[in-house]
């Protein structure tokens, strides 16, 4: 009798002995170059199965790489990839998968005009599975895990949380045993984070699944992860397992570390903007009355889910959209015919979230781009000078790049300083889609410095962020926006990310 | 006008427009997966020219729809080639080639011009024939005809309810996802292209051998940007674009009517009624208006169960494939 269950337990043990050889993710001395770049410098790892990995790292550290190539999706110059001690020789992503090993991108890759389910079957082995059939095993998946999803809802209907979600359920039919998430809380609400968090925890610790979570947020990675490896231009400088001091990551991941100033109060007592019931109306969103003031040199912080609306002020404030009631303030003049060009002559700037759709002109080079904003009105270009302002803007921004260098090829963090290099002085307001979204913690601090100067110099600042904690730690005061109406409007001090969070989702 | 008249107006409307309903489904195929073959019109020709000919010569039929979906499949896959792999622009290679068809097909049919040469038999359907008004307008045609009509459904099964007509879909939608998911995009691209092609090439040996019998210089010439039209009227969805086809016909057809009720209307106005027309339904369905007006549906239909909804929003609305025309770089 007790040797039976002796036999038993020895059997369950040497059960998970199997599957946890079966699961394990080793990276030998990986290595890949771009050009002159190397992405990945020799990085050996190891990832057990039933924990929670975090990967972390600058911009440009080489995380996404290193997982590019752990999903199929890039090969590497050298090294190997070995699962559950086999070598493996990923020629497609379909091929990882197949492995057991998925990915989930930061932009879900599915298609937006499939439905839920068609998504769900592309790509998947025809098993002589009816879409009846599918649907259910879907819908079966989905409960598991928490989440809440109609199989024959269009794609594009779904919020960019319930799109990860359908990704996560395809990767897991599809058999992967080892997921890596890039940047998954990017864009999603706080109530949608709890939910894949939840699920995360549940494929790692019961099912015993092999979680990889690349992030910049270490509070994330803090919160959900066992242990930690840190990547640091190309090489794999450390691990630790977590949760630890934020101060040790950031350590690791940065060679110094610059403290963040404390925020000074530049408000000023003249009015910059006021708003008075302001409505915007689109085809597909009503805003309902909204009545703001923004004083000289303060920050206003506008949060919202994406699509609550306060997309729509902010570009009915740069007067890209009609108000369709209400009034706007300037500097306290009326503006009845408020249009982007008469904007523009009042000193408002607008930043939007496409950097290279709306805001630089891909295909330009950094000088090109210095000659356009340039208002002389002679039919030649001066392009000495403008070589000249260009490399001037270089070495004030801290960009890296050329001034004969196009544009598309800076990366984002350098895209973004020469948009602000490119800004005129002495503005009245700045506003500001997103300023520093996929950008690292020493570009968005750097972006904030710029910002605060020109503070100092009575400029107001109206941004719009789905980073809470960038509205709670920059704004004076910050307006809650949810389904199209400004839920409420209160003082920075008075609040933090996580109240926010709370407020976003509509609680009151 | 007395009804039999006007079923038999409606039976040769049909007629006319098998061709076109046969190239707007090959075109439909090719651009759902992301190739836009601009050399409709060029190919039309010199495949209408290719298959008289071949039928003329071999005295087979069968002979002259091969050899001209040959031509047709030439023909896209010269686009397929320079844009999948010598990774140049779909558009200008398509312009092109619709320009080098045209030419071609002046200068090869200059010695079978007005000729006389084989033609498509009809060929009433026993039982189905006899049926009152429907009989006559769709059972008492010729094969070409059939064929178009089996084609709109067979293509609209394929593309919207099999597994490989997901896929093609999605290398038109999104290849880089498609890509993740192992199907084989760039693969995908040629077959659905050529294949398109030979349909138009098919399409081509309709007119010269069902439609417009025979052969002469600029033979189909603009029949090929009118099929571009109509996929694009009919929102890249084989149904919707043959409806389209059918309405471009009819609108010829009444044309012709009004012409003989108004004498002293210049012909060349009534010409324009057609495209008016397609103008006009072109923005109805056009998301810009289509969305607006859905806004302002009843609250009675605004409660209707969102099944519904989605189905007339699938009707109204139509998007080209978002990666029409766009190379994707695997790896």
């Amino acid at each position: 009798m007790l040797a039976a269950a002796h036999a038993a337990a020895s059997t369950d043990f040497f059960l998970v002995y199997l599957a946890n050889i079966i699961m394990q993710v080793q990276l030998n001395t990986i290595h890949k170059q771009f050009g002159s770049l190397v992405a990945n410098d020799e990085i050996s790892v190891l990832f057990e199965p039933g924990r929670i990995y975090g990967l972390l790292g600058e911009n440009g550290a080489g995380k996404s790489t290193l997982m590019k190539i752990l999903s199929g999706y890039q090969r590497p110059d050298r090294g190997e990839i070995l699962l559950g001690g086999a070598p493996q020789h990923f020629a497609s992503p379909r091929q990882a998968l197949a492995a057991g090993v998925g990915m989930l991108y930061q932009e879900p890759l599915d298609v937006p005009v499939f439905t839920v389910l068609e998504n769900y079957l592309l790509g998947r082995a025809a098993g002589g599975e009816s879409p009846r059939q599918a649907a259910r095993a879907l819908e079966a998946l989905a409960q598991r895990y928490g989440f809440d999803i109609d199989p024959h809802e269009h794609t594009s209907e779904l919020s960019m949380g319930e799109r990860q979600q359908l990704e996560l359920l395809r990767l897991l039919a599809g058999g992967a045993q080892v997921l890596i998430l890039d940047e998954p809380t990017t864009g999603i609400s706080a109530e949608q984070k709890d939910i894949l968090f939840a699920s995360m925890r549940t494929l790692a610790r019961e099912e015993g699944k092999t979680l990889i979570l690349v992030s910049h947020k270490l509070d994330e990675v803090q919160e959900l992860c066992d242990y930690a490896f840190v990547l640091r231009k190309g090489r794999l400088v450390g691990g630790l397992p977590l949760p630890c001091p934020n101060q040790q990551l950031v350590s690791l991941m940065f060679d110094e570390l610059a403290p963040r100033p404390a925020r000074r109060q530049l408000g000023q007592h003249a009015p910059a903007l006021s708003l008075q019931s302001v409505q915007v109306h689109t085809g597909r969103l009503e805003l309902e009355p909204v009545s703001l003031q923004l004083q000289a040199g303060q920050v206003l912080g506008l949060a919202g889910l994406e699509g609550s609306g306060q997309e729509l002020l902010l570009r009915a404030c740069a007067g890209l959209l009609p108000l369709s009631g209400g009034s706007l303030l300037l500097g306290g003049e009326s503006q009845p015919d408020w249009n982007y060009p008469l904007a523009r002559q009042h000193g408002v700037a607008y930043l939007a979230a496409g950097r290279l759709e709306e805001g630089l002109v891909a295909g330009l080079t950094l000088t090109e781009h210095m000659a356009l904003v340039s208002h002389t009105h002679g039919l030649l270009v001066d392009w000495p000078q403008n070589r000249k302002l260009a490399e001037q803007h270089i070495s004030t921004y801290q960009v890296v790049g050329q001034p004969e260098s196009y544009i598309e090829n800076l990366s984002g963090g350098n895209q973004q300083r020469f948009l602000f290099a490119m800004l005129p002085q002495n503005l009245k307001l700045i506003l500001m889609e997103h300023p520093t979204r996929g950008l690292d913690i020493r570009s968005t601090d750097w972006i904030w410095e710029q910002l605060d100067q020109r503070r100092a110099q009575g400029t107001a600042i109206l941004f719009v962020s789905a980073d809470l904690d960038e509205i709670a730690a920059r704004s004076d005061q910050i307006a809650v926006f949810s389904g199209g109406r400004l839920l409420r409007s209160l003082p920075a001090a008075e609040t933090s990310a996580d109240e926010l969070g709370h407020l976003i989702g509509g609680a009151l | 006008m007395d009804s039999t008249q006007l079923i038999a107006i409606f039976g040769s409307i049909l007629l006319q427009s098998a061709p076109l309903i046969i190239a707007v489904c090959g075109e439909t195929i090719s651009e759902r997966a992301g190739v836009i073959n601009l050399s409709m019109d060029g190919s039309l020709l010199l495949s209408a020219l290719a298959g008289f000919v071949a039928a003329l010569l071999s005295g087979s039929l069968l002979l002259g729809f091969v050899a001209a979906a040959a031509v047709g499949a030439v023909f896209a896959l010269i686009v397929a080639f320079g844009s999948l792999h010598l990774r140049q622009n779909q558009v200008a290679i398509g312009f092109v080639l619709a320009m080098l068809g045209d030419s071609l097909s002046a200068f090869l049919g200059q010695s079978y011009t007005r000729m006389p040469g084989p033609s498509v038999p009809a060929w009433h359907i026993p039982v189905l024939k006899d049926i009152p008004v429907l009989g006559p307008i769709f059972f008492r045609q010729d094969a070409v005809v059939y064929f178009a009509l089996l084609l709109v459904a067979v293509t609209w099964w394929f593309l919207f309810r099999t597994r490989a007509g997901l896929e093609l879909r999605s290398a038109g939608e999104r290849p880089e996802a498609a890509f993740t998911r192992g199907v084989a995009v760039r693969k995908l691209r040629y077959l659905y292209a050529v294949l398109g092609g030979a349909l138009v090439g098919i399409a081509g040996a309709a007119y010269s051998l069902d439609v417009k019998i025979g052969w002469a210089e600029g033979h189909t010439r603009g029949m090929g940007w009118i099929a571009l039209a109509i996929v694009i009227f009919g929102g890249w969805s084989p149904v919707r674009g043959a409806l389209g086809a059918v309405l471009f016909g009819a609108t010829k057809a009444l044309a012709t009517v009004l012409q003989r009720s108004f004498p002293q209307v210049a012909l060349v106005a009534f010409n324009a009624v057609p495209w008016l027309l397609m103008i006009v339904v072109l923005l109805l369905v056009s998301g810009k208006l289509a969305a607006p007006l859905l806004a302002r549906a009843p609250a009675t239909w605004r409660r209707a169960p969102a099944a519904w909804r989605r189905t007339l929003r699938g009707l109204l609305q139509a998007a080209p494939p978002a990666a029409l025309g766009q190379p994707l770089d695997e790896q």
